[in-house]
C-alpha cells in the first residue's frame, strides 16, 4: 500500500522526467491490498490476498493528450511510461475541447471530509475472517441451513498530482461481508460494506439472512401484474443502477439520458429528493475526482425537481457551467458519474410499510437489472433471496421470484412511502445511502419456477 | 513494509528495466514461487507469472475519447495446504517479494483448511512441457496509431453523415498476453494470445427514442485473432447501414407483444447460449459454490445424462481447442489441457464445465479444463470456453427466412437478464424485422423475448448451416467475489424457435 509520501515521490519523479517535454502531465495511483475470503457450502472455498498499485499518466501536447498505464512502479517504470506517453501523444488527434490540467485546488468542503481510515480493519487477520465465517456456518448450522459468502477486509488508496502543482491523497480502509443461507427451497441474502469495521457485524448479517431463508421456505407462485411493493434498502439500490448516468452533463450533451431537456422541470414525485455528497457521514469514497478536482455537494434532484446535474471539466466547459468534481478519468466516453448519492430519507421503516399494506409484495433484493428501453427508462430484473407475499398488513409467505418490467422514471413518480436512509450495499451498482422504499404500480411480467 | 518508490536492497535487485524482464528471469521467478511455497509446507502450489500488453482506443463523433496503453505484469501463486486453498498475487517480481507472496499464500491456505468439512482433492492430469501460441497474422500492436484511427474515424465519418444521427462511437482493443505456469507437479508451460476486438455505434435520438445500432455486434466483436480480423469486419463498409438503421428505428413501430415464431440471429443466439448454457453447465455453480453473488444452476447433477435440456437437434459443446476464438488456449490456469466436451448432445443434458477440484465431486476421472482467471491478480476459477452450438441443416439465413411464414427477427442484442438458477430469461435486441409469408418484412423497434430455459431450447426447430456459423466473442464475462471477467466464445449460426414470448416489457 503506497504512502502519501511515496505518492508524491512518483509524482514528483514523472513530472520532472517530462519536464519542458509536453505541456503538462498528470499522475495518477490507484491501488488496494484488500483480501478476500470466500466460503459456500458451509466451508471455505476461497482465500485470496492481492496487493495491487497502478500507475496511470496522461501528457498533454500541443491540443493532444494521452494515457497510459503500468503496474511496473519501479524508478524505471515510471519514466518509460512517462517517454512512453510523450512519444505517442505525438500521434494523437488534436481535441478542441482539451482543457488545461487544472491547478490546486482549494475547494473548502475538503475540511469537514471525514476520516474513512481505521487501523481496527488493517487489524483484521486471515484467521480473524475464517473465525467470522465459522460463526456464521454455525448460525446456518443452528438453522438446518447451508451458508455460502464473502468476507473481504484492507485498504485502498488513490493520489492524483499534476504539473500544475495539484496534488491530493486518500486512503481509506474496506470491511464487507455478505451472505447467503439456502435451505431446500428457499433462501435468503444479507450484505454490508463500508470503511469502518462496525458498519460489518457479519453474525447480524448471517441472523438476518437465516431468518429471509427460513421464512421464505416453501413458496407458492404469485400471479405476475401491477402490486404495490416494500423495497428494501438493498432492492431499492440495485433496481436504480441505470438512473444514475442520466444526471450527468456527457449524458445530455450525447443526448443519452433519458431527462433531456428537463432541468427545472418536476420528474419525480414530491418526495423525492436526490443528492450527491461524498461528506455525508454513512458515504464512502475518494473526495476528488479524475482530473483532481474537489467533490462538490450537489442537489440534484428536489422534491421530485431535476434541479442540477454533475459535470466534470469537460461537460461543463462545453455547457457552460461550473464543474461539481464529478468527472471521470481523461480521456473518458462516459465523462463523469455521481458517485456518492444520498436519496434522503424519511422515518418509515419497513415494518411500518408492511403494516400499512393490504396486499403487496417485500422484496429482500432485486438481481441481473439491465436496461430494456433508454428512453423510457425501462428496466428488467429478477427478485431474489427472500421474496415475500403481503396481506393485511402482514409478511403472509414466501412467493416464488417474480421478472419485473419497469420504468425508472415511473418508480420515482410512485413513491408511496420514503424509508429512513442508511449506508446500503448490493451487487448492481456502487454502495450509496439510500432508504427502503414503496412503490405503488409495481409490474411484475413472469413468474419463475423456484 | 518497503514502498515501491524506495530503491531496492542489493539482495533485492533483478534486471527489472521497464518492460521486458528477459525470460530466463521469469523462469526463475516461477520456479523460485514452488520452491518457496513448498520450503513454506504447500502440499501442493501452482504459479502463473503473467505480462499483458494492452491498447484500448476509442473515439466519439470525430475525437478520440480514450486512448490507453499499458503493461500489466506479475505472479499469481496458489497452494494447498492441508486441504485448504490459498492464493497471493504480487506484482513485485524480486525473488524476495516472491518469496513473501508465497508464503503469504500458504498462511492464507491453513486459515482455510482450518473451517473446511472435507479436504480439497485434486484429479490427476498428465504432466506437460509445452509451448502454445495463438494464430494471428498480423501483429496488432505492429499497426500505426495513424491507421487503427482512421479505421474509426473513417466509419464515424460515414456514420455521422446520416442526416439524423446524433452520435457516432468506436472502439477498437488489442491484447498480447504472455503466460508461464509451472507446477509442483512438474508441468511447466509457456502460452502466448494476442486478442483484438473492434466494434462501431450509431446513436440517434428525438423526443420519444434513443436508438443505437452496433456492428458486428453489441460491445463489438472479439477473436483470437490480430489486425486481420479488424481489416475482416470491414468497419468503414458497414457504418452506412448501421446509421440509416438507427435513424429508421426511431420512426419504426413497436414490436408486438404476444406468442411468435423467433429467428435469432447468429451474435444475439451467441448470447443467449452463453447465459441459458454456458454458466448453468459451471460446475462450481451446480454445486453450489458461487450462490452468493453469480447464483447457482437448475443444471444440477441429479439431471446429467437425463434432462432434455432442448429439442434433438440441439447440440452444445465446450470446446477451448477451436481455432480463432475467443476462449481457446493450450491449457487451462491449473495446467489442464484444452479439450472440447459435449454440455448438450442430441437434446439431452450431458455435461459440465469442470475443473480438477470439482471433477470427483461428480465422479468425474478428469477436469474439463475450464478454470481460467482474469488475470495474474485472481484466482482461477471455472469459466466458459467457447460454448457454442453445432450448426444444423436449414441452410443460410435467407433459407430459414423462406422457410418461415410468419414470425419476427431479432438481431444484433441490446440487453439480457437471466435469474441466478438460469430459468427465466428475458433479451432485448437492437432491431427486429417481421417475417410474413416466407419474407422479411417492415423493422421493429424495441425489440425483446422472452422464456424458460429449457422450454425455449425444447421449441428449437432449425439450426441454420456452417456458412452462417460464427465464432463470436465475448470480452466482459462476469463472475466470482470479487468480480473478474473473462473472455468466452460462442459459435453459432442463425436458428428458428416456435411459439416464443415476445415483447414482454411493452405488454
Amino acid at each position: 500500500m503506497l504512502t502519501e509520501e511515496a505518492c508524491r515521490k512518483i509524482v514528483d519523479l514523472a513530472t520532472h522526467h517530462a519536464g519542458k517535454a509536453v505541456d503538462g502531465i498528470e499522475v495518477h495511483l490507484l491501488g488496494t491490498d484488500v483480501e478476500t475470503s470466500r466460503f459456500a457450502n458451509n466451508e471455505m472455498t476461497q482465500h485470496q490476498a492481492n496487493t495491487i498499485d497502478k500507475l496511470a499518466v496522461r501528457v498533454l501536447s500541443e491540443g493532444r493528450q494521452i494515457r497510459l498505464e503500468t503496474d511496473d512502479l519501479s524508478t524505471a517504470g515510471v519514466c518509460a511510461v512517462v517517454d512512453g506517453a510523450i512519444n505517442a501523444v505525438k500521434l494523437m488527434e488534436k481535441d478542441q475541447c482539451l482543457l488545461p490540467l487544472p491547478p490546486t485546488d482549494n475547494e473548502s468542503e475538503w475540511h469537514s471530509y471525514p476520516d474513512r481510515y481505521e487501523q481496527e480493519v488493517t487489524r483484521i487477520t486471515a484467521a480473524d475472517r475464517a473465525a467470522a465465517i465459522s460463526n456464521m456456518i454455525g448460525v446456518a448450522a443452528d438453522n438446518k441451513l447451508s451458508a455460502a459468502g464473502v468476507y473481504a477486509s484492507g485498504t485502498n488508496f488513490e493520489a492524483l498530482g499534476n504539473s500544475q502543482g495539484l496534488f491530493s491523497y486518500h486512503r481509506e480502509t474496506h470491511v464487507e461481508c455478505s451472505v447467503t443461507m439456502c435451505g431446500s427451497d428457499s433462501t435468503g441474502w444479507a450484505k454490508a460494506q463500508g470503511p469502518h469495521e462496525k458498519q460489518v457485524n457479519t453474525l447480524e448479517l448471517a441472523k438476518r439472512a437465516a431468518f429471509k431463508a427460513t421464512s421464505s421456505a416453501s413458496p407458492e407462485g404469485v400471479i405476475p401484474g401491477r402490486y404495490t411493493v416494500i423495497l428494501e434498502h438493498s432492492a431499492f439500490l440495485d433496481l436504480l443502477a441505470y438512473l444514475w448516468w442520466d444526471f450527468t452533463g456527457t449524458s445530455h450533451l450525447d443526448k443519452r439520458s433519458s431527462l433531456l431537456d428537463k432541468l427545472g422541470e418536476k420528474v419525480f414525485g414530491d418526495n423525492v429528493t436526490i443528492e450527491d455528497d461524498v461528506y455525508h457521514q454513512e458515504q464512502a469514497g475518494c473526495p476528488f475526482d479524475g482530473e483532481g478536482l474537489a467533490r462538490k455537494k450537489v442537489t440534484i434532484v428536489e422534491n421530485g425537481i431535476l434541479r442540477n446535474l454533475v459535470y466534470g471539466r469537460r461537460s461543463a466547459s462545453r455547457m457552460g457551467v461550473a464543474p461539481t468534481g464529478h468527472g471521470l478519468p481523461e480521456p473518458n466516453a462516459l465523462g463523469d458519474n455521481p458517485m456518492n448519492l444520498v436519496i434522503v430519507g424519511n422515518g418509515a421503516t419497513v415494518a411500518d410499510m408492511v403494516k400499512s399494506t393490504e396486499k403487496g409484495i417485500l422484496l429482500t433484493r432485486v438481481w441481473y437489472v439491465r436496461q430494456v428501453d433508454p428512453a423510457r427508462k425501462i428496466v428488467t430484473g429478477m427478485t431474489r433471496d427472500g421474496t415475500f407475499l403481503v396481506e393485511n398488513g402482514e409478511i403472509s409467505r414466501g412467493i416464488k421470484n417474480l421478472r419485473f418490467n419497469v420504468s425508472l422514471l415511473d418508480i420515482l413518480k410512485n413513491v408511496v412511502t420514503v424509508g429512513h436512509a442508511r449506508r446500503t450495499a448490493g451487487e448492481e451498482g456502487v454502495p450509496q445511502v439510500v432508504p427502503a422504499m414503496k412503490i405503488a404500480d409495481f409490474n411484475f411480467t413472469e413468474v419463475t419456477r423456484f | 513494509m518497503m514502498s515501491r518508490h524506495d530503491e531496492p536492497r542489493a539482495r533485492d535487485k533483478q534486471p527489472l528495466d521497464g518492460f521486458t524482464p528477459s525470460e530466463g528471469f521469469m523462469d526463475s521467478l516461477v520456479l523460485h514461487a514452488l520452491d518457496a511455497a513448498q520450503k513454506a509446507g504447500a502440499d501442493y502450489a501452482d504459479v502463473r507469472l503473467i505480462e499483458e500488453q494492452y491498447e484500448y482506443i476509442q473515439t466519439k463523433d470525430l475525437l478520440v475519447s480514450g486512448f490507453n496503453k499499458g503493461v500489466s505484469r506479475g505472479a499469481g501463486i496458489r497452494v494447498l495446504k492441508e486441504g485448504g486453498w490459498g492464493f497471493c498475487a504480487t506484482q513485485k517480481l524480486t525473488k524476495l517479494e516472491i518469496e513473501k507472496a508465497a508464503k503469504r499464500a500458504v498462511e492464507l491456505a491453513a486459515a482455510s483448511a482450518s473451517c473446511m468439512r472435507s479436504p480439497i482433492s485434486l484429479a490427476d492430469e498428465p504432466v506437460y512441457s509445452a509451448v502454445w501460441a495463438s494464430p494471428h497474422l498480423i501483429d496488432p500492436f505492429s499497426i500505426s496509431t495513424e491507421d487503427k484511427l482512421d479505421v474509426l474515424m473513417s466509419s464515424a465519418r460515414t456514420i455521422l453523415g446520416v442526416k439524423g444521427v446524433t452520435l457516432a462511437q468506436g472502439r477498437l482493443s488489442f491484447v498480447r498476453e504472455k503466460k508461464t505456469f509451472a507446477s509442483t507437479l512438474g508441468t511447466k508451460l509457456q502460452q502466448t494470445f494476442v486478442r483484438s476486438g473492434c466494434c462501431i455505434e450509431a446513436f440517434a435520438t428525438n423526443e420519444m427514442e434513443r436508438q443505437r445500432r452496433s456492428y458486428p455486434k453489441h460491445v463489438g466483436q472479439f477473436e483470437l485473432a490480430g489486425w486481420e480480423m479488424v481489416q475482416g469486419w470491414d468497419l468503414p463498409g458497414n457504418a452506412q447501414r448501421i446509421a440509416e438503421e438507427a435513424v429508421a428505428l426511431l420512426s419504426a413501430p413497436q414490436c408486438p407483444s404476444g406468442q411468435s415464431d423467433l429467428i435469432l440471429g447468429s451474435s444475439q443466439l451467441g448470447l443467449q447460449i452463453h447465459e441459458s448454457c454456458g454458466h448453468p453447465s459451471e460446475l462450481d455453480r451446480a454445486l453450489g459454490q458461487e450462490i452468493n453473488f453469480a447464483g447457482a444452476s437448475f443444471l444440477t447433477p441429479d439431471k446429467l445424462n437425463d434432462l432434455k435440456y432442448g429439442a434433438p437437434i440441439v447440440n452444445l459443446v465446450a470446446d477451448a481447442t477451436a481455432p480463432g476464438a475467443l476462449g481457446s488456449f493450450g491449457f487451462d490456469d491449473e495446467g489442464v489441457a484444452a479439450q472440447k466436451v459435449y454440455l448438450v448432445k442430441d437434446g439431452t443434458f450431458k455435461g459440465y464445465l469442470s475443473s480438477r477440484d470439482t471433477a470427483h465431486l461428480i465422479g468425474l476421472g478428469r477436469s474439463g479444463g475450464s478454470m481460467r482467471a482474469q488475470s495474474w491478480s485472481h484466482a482461477p476459477i471455472i469459466r466458459m470456453t467457447n460454448i457454442s452450438l453445432v450448426p444444423g441443416a436449414a441452410g443460410t439465413l435467407d433459407d430459414l427466412i423462406s422457410d418461415t411464414d410468419n414470425g419476427i427477427l431479432m438481431e444484433t442484442n441490446q440487453s439480457w437478464s437471466i435469474d441466478q438458477m438460469r430459468y427465466n430469461f428475458q433479451f432485448s435486441t437492437e432491431i427486429a424485422w417481421e417475417i410474413k409469408n416466407g419474407k422479411r418484412g417492415r423493422m421493429f423497434k424495441n425489440p425483446s423475448y422472452s422464456g424458460v430455459t429449457t422450454e425455449f431450447w425444447n421449441s428449437c426447430d432449425a439450426i441454420c448451416g456452417a456458412d452462417d456459423y460464427v465464432e463470436w466473442g465475448e470480452p466482459n464475462c462476469g463472475k466470482g467475489q470479487p468480480c473478474q471477467t473473462m473472455w468466452t466464445g460462442h459459435g453459432a449460426s442463425p436458428a428458428r424457435f416456435r411459439g416464443v414470448q415476445v415483447g414482454t416489457a411493452y405488454s
